[in-house]
Parts: structure tokens; C-alpha cells; sequence
């Protein structure tokens, strides 16, 4: 029966993610438009846009191998499964022995070493530049979060990510420097990873300037609408990533009854809000910076993350 | 009374050649005006055809005088001034493109204009028929090693106009640029030859969407210029008023679309708005947004609505009011700020060899603008001054345009006061002789120059407009060498020249 309930769980976290996301990326959206004093798009805009695209006829350039053809699948499948360990509205799931932070990062970076491919496998000269600039971003991106990981599990003494949500729930971890700097790494690093404002732009298009639309510049149709999706999953990833280790509060216990998981769901969605409408806002308030400067950004977030670990490994050493 | 030109330019002085001097030259006094550009002694203004004569036309900056040279050429060749003075090189080949008229000792010469598509070749001279196979364009060639070509355009990702840019880079950096233009030629010049002065003043309108106000401006100063006859004083202060409220829309424009292509909307938003309440005061004032086809020889075709007056006086008003903020945004936006200072510089030695106007070249020290240094009615009688930079990055063309529209709303403040009452246009006679001008308007881009020739029944036998982006074009592609290639867009917005214009 346990396991009846917990594959239950299991499941609705899994079509919880595949539901909100694309709702998270037109609330951003939304918030964004009105920010520039617009009225913007309805929020469930990408859902029609999906189902749009899903409708549309695929086209391919002549030379696509079959990688082509398969990597959106691919990308879709790594994310969705990566979005679906994430901690949402409660911990200590099913396949929470798998939810390892480590693991995580190796599905994304998988996806995004797909993703690459697929841009240069067409061999247009957008796809290439912007298989370039993704892995020159990529490069520095993972250290630093790879680097957060070990800070965190430092201080959980696991990567697992349930374990390390409950040990931050806890009021003994208190308030840490080391953490703090942790969190503004983590930030950073999801600004780059989703092609946000100031590493890349989503709206843009101007092809020259793309990074992520640069790759997926020649994908159309059901194909497109994956990348789309998928893209919407990362963005939920990461917001819930940061929501999940930061702010644990309020995600259902193992075991917890029906009020616990009608909270947990509630405080996510509240945490999902917070988080789309501060990223909103900051991608307003903000340009976006030139190619060259974003490795000094993500140098950043490889330096805090670094002296988060290196002070937490001192302070366990006094 | 001393003549600026002798020295520089001999040559008959043609009769009924009005507005500027022309003088038609022989081969020898052709080339040495091309060594007189060359050694900057004169600015190049602009060069085309006829159907068995090369025109050019030239500036004496600091006397502020200006001539256009004609060199008959019943062989259909003439000495290229574009091997001795670069920015005649497009001239020279849109010349041969459109009158067969063959640069001798040209470096390049390639079609310009003439991609293949038209079925003829030289269309408006010999007009022969086309060979079928048509000769693919060859792009300059660039050599060195991890050299890659990246084809931009014709159609591009948003709505803009079309233009193909061949980039050539190693890695990020950019080597060579090279743009290939012609996309948007629409025959102008042909719908030209022929049509009534009516007709033809709504082809200039039309040149390029952005500056119709300037290009009717200057074709209506060059016709009445050639008729010998002026336009009524309201008629002149209300073609300035458009010219200013035009200026001021697209700069506006252009103001929040240079910090947009830095993904910084929010500036985009609010210039949208200030330009959108440019616009309504402008068809509540004279009935067209754009103000099309409202300034024609002779006059012009509206008067300000009893409304506009008071609609322009409040759109002042609230310009002044928000600018400043903006302002103040985009000087204290640090990353906004780390993306325009210091990109895209343009050399003040290179706006001045190629005789750069507008933001660009005041942006880089050419303190030209057609209102001061060939001055025009209405603005010999208005206080204004000429915003001038040094620094010629992409800063330095925002903030030209930021302070032309402060002078723009001063001058419109001061047009509303000094506007005297009374007819709007003169009649329109037929000349009986043929007769010759040329004009230039300050339109928003910089000098808008119109060259016309009426015939004696009065049509138009050949007519010219020439836009500035000429010689805007050419210094994009010096200015983004060096830098990123995910920097073209912000420094093209920067300049952001016509493409309609160009192709005519």
C-alpha cells in the first residue's frame, strides 16, 4: 500500500512539473509585460503555443542526420526526468535515493551536450555560433554549480537532495555566510543555464546576439515544441532547485497526510510565484551583457561558490 | 566678389542652374576634383547619372558652399573618382548598374544595385536585355587561418528591412564585414523621369518611409528652386514644424530601440510611447501620422488643424516632462552603459572622408548639419545649436540623438511663436525652358540632397534624391571591425540607415 501511495506521489510530482511549466514561463512572461507596462500575452499562452506547434509540420533541412530528429526527444526526456527529482511539494519521494544533486547536473548537461550537437549538426553558421557560445558558458557554469553542490552537502553531509532540504529545514543550520553565497552562485548560475537576461536574451531576434535560439534556430513543429518545453521545464527546475534547498519550508514530510501535501503544493506555487515575478523583474532591470563579459559573471559564481566550500571546510576545522 | 570655386572647380557654368552653381567640367577638371575630395578640400555629396553625362555634387564645408560638376560622356565613360576618393565607389557602380556609364580605372566593379532580377541591364540607359545566366556576386575575399563566414540576412529574424551582410570572423571577432544592398530597389529614379511634379513629389515622400517629411522637403525646395519661385512664409514654418516633429518621432525611436537590441526593453517601452504621442500630435496637426504627401512644391498641402497647435504645445510639454527620467535611466543603467560606451567606434577622420551626416557624423566630431552650414527657411531666422561629439561610439550616437530632440522641441517652440498667418501654397507654372536644382534638407538620418531637372513642358526630365545612409553604410562595416559579432546589432541600430533609401 506504502508503495502504492509513494509511486502515486511519484507520479503527480512527475505531471505536477510537466503541468506548471509551461504556465511558469508565461507568468514570467506576463509579469514582464506589465513591467514594461504592456498587457502581454495570456499566461497559458505557451500551453497554446505548444499545442501549436505539436499541430505544425515538421521541417528539416536537407543534410539533418537522424541526431537531429532524435536529440529534442532526448532533451525533453533528461529535463522532465531531472524536473521530476527536484523536491516540489514533497520530500522523500520514490525516487528520491536517485535525487542526487550530482545527478542532476549530469542530466542537464547531458541534454545541453545534445543540444549542441543538434546545433552544429545542420552545419549553418547560427547553430555553430551558438553551439559556442553555449559551451563556453556551459564550461563555467557547471564548476560553479558543481562547487554549490559540495558547500551545500557539506552542510546536509549528503547531495541527496531530500536529505539536504530536511537538514536546511532544520534550525540548527541557521544563518551561514557560506550559504549565502551558495544561493547567490546558484542564482547566477540559473540566470545562465536558462538563457536569461543578462547572459542571453529569450526574446531576442536578432540572430547575431542568440545563444540558446541560435541553436534551435532550424527545429520547427513537434520538434520545437519539445525544445520549447523542455526549456520551460529547466526554468521550473531551477526555480524549484533554489526553492527546495533555500526556502525548505513547507514541503510535505514522508508520510504526512493530506493537509501536509495541500500545503506543500500551496507554498510551492508561492514559491514558484515569488521566484517567477523576481525574475521577471530583474530581467527589466537589467541589459544584457556583452558575450566576452560573461565568463567575468560566471567567474563570479565559480569564486562565491568556491569560498562557500572553503569557508565551510574552515569553519569545521576550528 | 571672390569665387570659392575658382581653383578648385573650373569649368562653364551651366545656365538655369539654380540653388547651387554647376559647372560642366572636361575630363581633366573632373579628376581634379576627385583629387580635391582626396585631399579633402571637398566633400563628396553625392554622384549619378544621365543618360550620356555623370553628375556629382560637392561641398565646400568650411564656406559653406556647394556646386554639383557635370562631365558629358558621349563614349559612356568617365575617370573614376571612387579610385581616387573611396565613398564614390557605390555611386560609381550604381551609375554603371542604371546607365551603363562606365568608371574607367574604377577598383571595383561589381553591380551594385543590379542583382540580376530585372530582366535588363542598364535600364535606364541602353535598356538591353539581360544575359540569362547571371553572374553570382563575389564577396570581397578574406584570407588568413580559422576565418569563418557568417551569411546575415536578406530576411531577417524581425521586421526590418531587407539587406545581406556577409561577416567574416575568427571566433567571436569580427575581420571583415561586407554588406550587399539593392534588396529594396523599387525604380525610383525611373518613376521619376516624366511624371508631373505632383507625381513626383509623392515618389520622393516615398523613398524611404522614416524621412518622408525631409525627402518632400528637399524635392520641394529643389522644384521651386529650379521654378524660381518661394514658398509662403507659413508654408516654410509649417514644413519646418513637420521636419521637427519628424526628427523628434525617430529619434525617440531610435533612442529605445538602441537600448533594446541590449535587451533592455524597459527603455523601448517608454521611447515606444513618447514617439507613439509624437505620432497623434502629428495626425492631429496635419492628418497623417507619418505626414506623408503634406509637403509639396509650391507650398504645402494642410494647414495645422485648429487642434494641432495646442496637441503639439501639450506633446512638448510632456516630452520635457519624461525625458529627463529616461535620461537618467540609461546614464545610470551600468549595464546598459557597459554596452554602448566605447562600441563601434567610428574615427572623426573617417566621418569626415566620407562626409558622414546626421548622429554619425556629429557623433564623431563633423559638426555638419545642412540648418547651419546651408542654411534654409525657415532656420536662418531660428536659434538652435548643433549637438557635436567626439567620442563616436555607440554612446555618442545616442546622446546626439537624446540632445537633437531637446533642440527640436526648442525649435518647435519657437516655430509655434514665430508662424505668421497667410496663404499656404504658390501656383505652379510651367518653366518653358528646362531648368536645373539641387537642395538639401536636414532630415533625422542627416543631409537629404534632391538634384532635379525640369523639363520646358514641366515634367521631370531626371531627379536624384540621395540619401544620407550612402555614406553611413560604407562606415558601418569599418566601424565593426575588431568587434564581437553579437555587437553588429547594437552598432547597426546605432547608425541605423536606410535601406530604402539607399536602393532606391
Amino acid at each position: 500500500m506504502d508503495l502504492i501511495l509513494s509511486f502515486l506521489i511519484q507520479a503527480a510530482q512527475m505531471a505536477v512539473v510537466l503541468a506548471l511549466a509551461p504556465l511558469l514561463t508565461g507568468f514570467v512572461r506576463k509579469v514582464k509585460a506589465r513591467l514594461l507596462r504592456r498587457q502581454g500575452a495570456s499566461v497559458i499562452q505557451p500551453y497554446r503555443d505548444l499545442a501549436r506547434l505539436l499541430r505544425k509540420e515538421v521541417v528539416l533541412a536537407q543534410n539533418a542526420s537522424w541526431l537531429f530528429r532524435v536529440i529534442p526527444y532526448l532533451i525533453f526526456a533528461a529535463t522532465w526526468v531531472a524536473a521530476a527529482l527536484v523536491p516540489t511539494f514533497a520530500g522523500g519521494l520514490l525516487f528520491s535515493w536517485t535525487a542526487d544533486l550530482i545527478a542532476i547536473i549530469a542530466l542537464l548537461g547531458s541534454a545541453r551536450f545534445f543540444l549542441a550537437l543538434a546545433g552544429m549538426d545542420v552545419g549553418t553558421s547560427f547553430g555553430g555560433i551558438g553551439a559556442s557560445r553555449e559551451v563556453m558558458i556551459a564550461s563555467l557554469a557547471e564548476p560553479a554549480m558543481l562547487l554549490t553542490v559540495f558547500a551545500l552537502a557539506l552542510v546536509a553531509g549528503s547531495t541527496q537532495l531530500s536529505t539536504v532540504a530536511a537538514v536546511l529545514a532544520t534550525p540548527e543550520v541557521g544563518l551561514r555566510v557560506s550559504l549565502a553565497m551558495a544561493l547567490i552562485a546558484l542564482v547566477m548560475v540559473a540566470l545562465a543555464e536558462n538563457a536569461r537576461i543578462p547572459v542571453d536574451n529569450p526574446a531576442t531576434h536578432l540572430e547575431l546576439t542568440m545563444v540558446h535560439e541560435a541553436m534551435v534556430l532550424e527545429y520547427s513543429g513537434r520538434h520545437l515544441a519539445m525544445i520549447e518545453f523542455a526549456a520551460s521545464l529547466k526554468l521550473l527546475l531551477y526555480i524549484s532547485l533554489i526553492a527546495c534547498v533555500f526556502v525548505p519550508w513547507g514541503i510535505a514530510a514522508p508520510g504526512s497526510g493530506l493537509a501536509g501535501f495541500a500545503l506543500g503544493a500551496t507554498a510551492y506555487l508561492a514559491k514558484l510565484a515569488v521566484g517567477g515575478f523576481l525574475l521577471a523583474f530583474f530581467e527589466t532591470s537589467i541589459a544584457k551583457m556583452r558575450v566576452f563579459r560573461v565568463p567575468d559573471f560566471l567567474g563570479v559564481a565559480l569564486m562565491l561558490s568556491l569560498l562557500g566550500t572553503l569557508l565551510l571546510f574552515a569553519s569545521r576545522s576550528l | 566678389m571672390t569665387d570659392i570655386w575658382e581653383g578648385i572647380v573650373e569649368g562653364k557654368r551651366a545656365e538655369h542652374h539654380h540653388g547651387w552653381p554647376r559647372f560642366e567640367v572636361d575630363r581633366d577638371g573632373w579628376t581634379r576634383a576627385g583629387e580635391a575630395l582626396a585631399q579633402g578640400r571637398l566633400i563628396f555629396a553625392g554622384l549619378w547619372g544621365e543618360k550620356a553625362a555623370i553628375h556629382m555634387a560637392v561641398l565646400a564645408e568650411e564656406a559653406g558652399k556647394a556646386a554639383v560638376l557635370t562631365l558629358a560622356c558621349p563614349d559612356l565613360t568617365f575617370p573614376s573618382v571612387g579610385r581616387l576618393h573611396p565613398p564614390a565607389i557605390r555611386p560609381e557602380r550604381t551609375a554603371h548598374d542604371l546607365f551603363g556609364l562606365v568608371p574607367e580605372g574604377a577598383l571595383d566593379l561589381r553591380p551594385w544595385l543590379d542583382h540580376g532580377r530585372w530582366g535588363v541591364r542598364f535600364p535606364l540607359g541602353a535598356c538591353e536585355p539581360a544575359p540569362a545566366d547571371g553572374v553570382p556576386y563575389a564577396f570581397l575575399p578574406v584570407e588568413g587561418e580559422s576565418l569563418h563566414q557568417i551569411p546575415v540576412g536578406p530576411v531577417h529574424a524581425g521586421i526590418i528591412e531587407p539587406g545581406h551582410f556577409r561577416f567574416t570572423a575568427n571566433g567571436e571577432t569580427v575581420v571583415r564585414l561586407e554588406a550587399r544592398l539593392g534588396y529594396v530597389h523599387k525604380g525610383i529614379e525611373g518613376l521619376m523621369q516624366g511624371a508631373t511634379l505632383a507625381r513626383a513629389a509623392e515618389l520622393a515622400g516615398r523613398v524611404s518611409g522614416d524621412s518622408t517629411v525631409a525627402y518632400a522637403f528637399a524635392f520641394a525646395r529643389a522644384a521651386e528652386a529650379a521654378l524660381g519661385i518661394e514658398a509662403p512664409p507659413r508654408a516654410v514654418f509649417l514644413r519646418a514644424l513637420m521636419a521637427e516633429l519628424e526628427r523628434s518621432a525617430n529619434h525617440l525611436g531610435d533612442f529605445g530601440a538602441i537600448c533594446n537590441d541590449a535587451a533592455f526593453a524597459l527603455m523601448l517601452a517608454h521611447c515606444a510611447v513618447l514617439r507613439e504621442r509624437v505620432l497623434r500630435a502629428a495626425e492631429a496637426s496635419f492628418g497623417h501620422r507619418m505626414m506623408r504627401d503634406r509637403i509639396v512644391p509650391g507650398g504645402v498641402a494642410c494647414d495645422l488643424e485648429p487642434a494641432g497647435a495646442a496637441a503639439i504645445a501639450s506633446l512638448v510639454k510632456e516630452i520635457r516632462a519624461r525625458l529627463p527620467a529616461l535620461i537618467d535611466l540609461y546614464d545610470n543603467t551600468a549595464s546598459l552603459q557597459d554596452r554602448t560606451v566605447g562600441t563601434g567606434i567610428l574615427k572623426p577622420e573617417l566621418a569626415r572622408q566620407f562626409g558622414a551626416g546626421g548622429y554619425v557624423g556629429r557623433a564623431s566630431g563633423r559638426a555638419f548639419d545642412t540648418r547651419r552650414a546651408l542654411p534654409y527657411a525657415p532656420y536662418d531666422r531660428l536659434t538652435f545649436e548643433v549637438p557635436v561629439m567626439q567620442e563616436g561610439d555607440v554612446n555618442a550616437r545616442v546622446w546626439v540623438r537624446i540632445k537633437e530632440v531637446e533642440q527640436s522641441l526648442s525649435l518647435i517652440d519657437q516655430i509655434l511663436e514665430l508662424m505668421p498667418e497667410g496663404p499656404l501654397r504658390v501656383e505652379i507654372a510651367s518653366p518653358g525652358t528646362p531648368v536645373e536644382a539641387a537642395a538639401m534638407v536636414e532630415g533625422f538620418r542627416g543631409d537629404v540632397l534632391v538634384w532635379l531637372r525640369i523639363g520646358a513642358d514641366g515634367l521631370v526630365e531626371r531627379c536624384h534624391p540621395r540619401d544620407p545612409s550612402w555614406f553611413q553604410w560604407p562606415l558601418l562595416e569599418a566601424v565593426i571591425e575588431g568587434n564581437i559579432v553579437a555587437d553588429f546589432p547594437l552598432c547597426n541600430k546605432s547608425f541605423n540607415c536606410s535601406y530604402s533609401g539607399h536602393d532606391l
